[in-house]
């Protein structure tokens, strides 16, 4: 499968173009939509997250491969909707109420999806009310928690909370993130999990999904 | 002789700590934009300046961190120069002001913010702190370093010294900057930039500080700027704290000097006791 090596060549190294056109002929070869994203996407995007921690890719190249990836991607997600397959799960994220900083998010949102999840992103500043709103009316099963500023971490609790309260704590798995975070904090405000990179948050949303 | 070379000419100086977590002890609702209170709030914002001088900061800064236009919007030429005005009405001739320039918030090579955007939003600020009577311009917790030589090209069209620091707290050692810049590459390219003083601020807090002065030194001539946070932040109840003390965090002081550090205070946690702990620190060791 040369082309199909090809692809997992091009997201890996950033390259849009080239992912493109070789997505383009691995699917005029035959190959699914569905084997694209797991056999070659998903596999790009790991290998790509164990370089960054391996600290071979920073975040500008992590940022290259999300968007090569998402070439990819949006190739294939139409065809994926028409036959019908579901997506390993289905997440909302956004960046805490009073929090506008959207690199980091921007960035899990991008290697979340790269993973084969369905992406639903409100963006920054998001309030409680549209977390839940989200994750109630797309079914999503997911909820990634955004926050640069140790000011605005506590409005992870606030979301948390709020979920609590309308009573859908139960129906969601909520994960969070952001530079000031730890893992102690999220157990702190009762997140089901936290992780400290990008790469990372694949790997525990993999985990939260299957649990 | 530079300007800044001239305020060297004794020896270090101690400059000031964190605005946000002081003018949040002022009323500043967590989240809110902090730059803002420049117009709504000046006596706030002035009684935190005028806490640090009065701790004997010898260079304090101003609370412009985010007022270029792609990282908030308002009559930011207004709170830019209230920003500087605020600051030098505390100093009162006591301390020197440098104006704060703040990252973008964007990622150049994303795509999201062309370089001219970049250019003129920083251009548009250094012209309105210079205007309003800064001593020096200071461009603070950079990653990027193409978005930080915009930003010095930009600062070095008003004459006055530019001070640019950058924020190193990625990587395994914590000694990267998010876009895995080292201290090597971040003087090089700072020193060809034209900047007066490179520096870090912020990052993962002050026992990581020394290693990267360090390597800032073996780098590069210029004087140094150092700011680092008060340690990671530990969640207390409801309350955001920093793991190190006011007296643990100035016990760095001569290692820091001895790293080669010219400039040095305190970011993210740290407070006009902070700034106290270094002045005793400085009797203490000299």
């Amino acid at each position: 499968m040369a082309d199909t090596d090809e692809l997992q060549e091009a997201v890996i190294k950033g390259d849009a173009k080239a992912a493109a056109a070789a997505t383009q002929a691995a699917l005029a070869a035959g190959v699914t939509p569905l084997s694209i994203v797991t056999e070659h996407l998903v596999p790009a995007m790991d290998e790509v997250g164990r370089r960054f921690e391996c600290q071979d890719y920073f975040v500008p190249e992590m940022l290259l491969s999300a968007r090569a990836m998402k070439a990819s991607m949006e190739i294939v997600r139409p065809l994926l909707a028409a036959s019908g397959a579901e997506p390993i799960g289905r997440v909302v994220i956004g960046t805490v109420q009073g929090d506008l900083h959207d690199i980091g998010k921007n960035l899990v949102a991008s290697m979340l999806e790269g993973g084969g999840f369905e992406v639903i992103d409100l963006g920054v500043n998001v309030e409680p009310r549209r977390f839940i709103e989200a994750a109630s009316s797309r079914n999503a099963g997911l909820v990634a928690l955004s926050a640069l500023l140790t000011v605005t971490m506590p409005a992870m609790k606030t979301t948390i909370d709020a979920f609590a309260a309308a009573g859908l704590r139960e129906k969601v798995k909520i994960m969070v993130g952001g530079a000031p975070v730890t893992e102690q904090y999220a157990n702190t405000i009762g997140a089901d999990g936290y992780s400290e990179s990008a790469a990372g948050a694949v790997a525990l949303a993999r985990r939260l999904a299957a649990a | 002789m530079s300007r800044l070379l001239e305020w060297l000419e004794n020896g270090l100086l101690i400059t000031d700590g964190a605005w946000g977590t002081e003018l949040q002890a002022r009323g500043l609702e967590p989240g809110a934009l902090p730059d803002t209170w420049n117009l709504t709030h000046p006596d706030r914002v002035e009684a935190v300046a005028r806490a640090y001088v009065e701790a004997g900061s010898q260079v304090i800064l101003t609370n412009t961190f985010r007022a270029n236009r792609v990282a908030m919007e308002g009559d930011l030429d207004a709170i830019n120069r209230a920003g500087v005005e605020i600051s030098r009405r505390a100093a009162a001739g006591r301390a020197l002001v440098f104006a704060s320039i703040g990252p973008t918030g964007k990622m150049l090579m994303e795509g999201d913010l062309a370089p001219e955007q970049a250019r003129d939003a920083f251009t548009a600020q250094a012209a309105a702190l210079a205007g309003a009577g800064a001593d020096a311009l200071l461009i603070e917790t950079m990653s990027d370093i193409e978005e930080a030589r915009l930003a010095v090209a930009a600062a070095r069209t008003t004459g006055l010294p530019v001070v640019v620091s950058f924020a190193f707290d990625s990587g395994k050692n914590r000694d990267r900057t998010m876009t895995g810049a080292t201290p090597e590459a971040v003087a090089a390219a700072m020193v060809e930039a034209g900047a007066d003083s490179v520096g870090a601020n912020c990052g993962v807090g002050v026992e990581h500080a020394a290693p990267i002065c360090r390597r800032l030194r073996a780098a590069c001539d210029l004087p140094l700027w150092i700011k680092p946070n008060a340690g990671l932040p530990k969640i207390e109840g409801d309350a955001v704290r920093y793991g190190t003390s006011a007296e643990s965090f100035a016990s760095h002081f001569a290692a820091l000097r001895e790293a080669g550090a010219s400039f040095l205070g305190g970011c993210c946690g740290s407070t006009p006791d902070f700034i106290r702990a270094l002045v005793r620190a400085r009797c203490g060791s000299s």
